[in-house]
């Protein structure tokens, strides 16, 4: 399957990139997917994510096709 | 001006580069009771954001010059002013009268000491947040059942991450998040259009991108899941 992920703020900076298509015929969830993408570094608590724009937890299933995105937290101002 | 909001009691917390902006729009909007609550003294280093405090009045509690200014643009603005670190029962306090909170603070402790007081006591909380390039608001109405609240989506670890002071942050973004804070806090003071209850929107400048999170209460939160009684 097919997964399109995407990374925010200061996590596109730190990744160099914005989007990225990942492949894959195993079952995904988005703790996974980042293991992946960030050569297995640890999920830190605070990241959020969305499943084609729902909020979603480390541990929620991901399917062919849909959008993953993680964004960075925000508590300042 | 409608007067639903000369008779509505706003509590911001934060005078900062959020509450600049949330105050003086609250503020010249005809809400009539701002209730201005921040520890901190006005620095040099504030002043290139929030946009409230000018250069005499470094050195002032931040609290006072925001309500020099408020009160210049607003003679008959009632300001009450809190100039001490929140706890849970000056917050708790605070609470019994007010009709929506402002989140204009800047660290993770705070935020959930805010979003736990608003939990108890179902006062509309309106959370903005902004650092670097990334700002992000929601609303959150503890009265509606199916309502998330801010601790449905961060863990209370002790972990702080980036300020503004420390990372610092372009003037306009901070500018533009706490435009988006007032407006929501007008519309629950009217009851007027579609609040972002259950929805995250996040903005990062750099790349000019907007997104809007469906969020979802946490039928395991610690702070607001024990409020659910039936489906
Ligand atoms: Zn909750």
């Amino acid at each position: 399957m097919s997964i399109d992920v995407k990374f925010f703020a200061s996590l596109r900076e730190q990744i160099g990139k914005s989007d990225i298509q990942i492949e894959s015929t195993d079952s995904l969830t988005c703790a996974k997917i980042w293991a992946q993408v960030c050569n297995n570094a640890p999920l830190p608590s605070h990241i959020l994510m969305a499943v084609n724009k729902e909020y979603a937890v480390q541990s929620a299933p991901v399917q062919d096709g849909d959008e993953v995105a993680f964004f960075p937290p925000v508590t300042g101002g | 001006m409608p007067k639903q909001l000369k008779h509505s009691k706003v509590l911001i917390v934060g005078l900062g580069g959020l509450g600049a902006p949330v105050s003086l729009y609250l503020a010249a909007a005809g809400v009539g009771h701002l209730v201005l609550v921040d520890y901190d003294h006005v620095d040099l280093s504030n002043l290139q954001r929030q946009i409230i405090h000018k250069t005499s009045h470094i050195g002032q509690e931040k609290t006072v010059s925001a309500q020099i200014k408020l009160q210049a643009l607003v003679p008959e603005l009632q300001i009450t002013r809190f100039n001490q670190r929140l706890s849970k029962t000056s917050l708790n306090n605070m609470l019994s009268d007010i009709n929506v909170v402002v989140d204009c603070s800047d660290n993770f402790m705070t935020r959930f000491a805010i979003n736990a007081a608003c939990v108890e006591n179902g006062t509309p909380l309106v959370s903005g947040a902004a650092v670097r390039w990334k700002g992000q608001v929601a609303v959150f109405l503890p009265a509606q059942k199916h309502s998330p609240c801010y601790r449905c989506l961060y863990n209370n670890t002790e972990d702080e991450t980036e300020t503004c002071s420390q990372m610092g942050i372009l003037a306009p973004l901070v500018g533009i998040i706490g435009s988006i804070q007032a407006l929501e806090v007008i519309k629950v003071l009217l009851g007027i259009g579609q609040s972002l209850c259950g929805k995250l929107l996040t903005f990062d400048a750099y790349t000019e991108t907007w997104r809007t999170l469906k969020l979802r209460k946490d039928p395991a939160c610690p702070v607001c899941s024990q409020l659910i009684t039936d489906n």
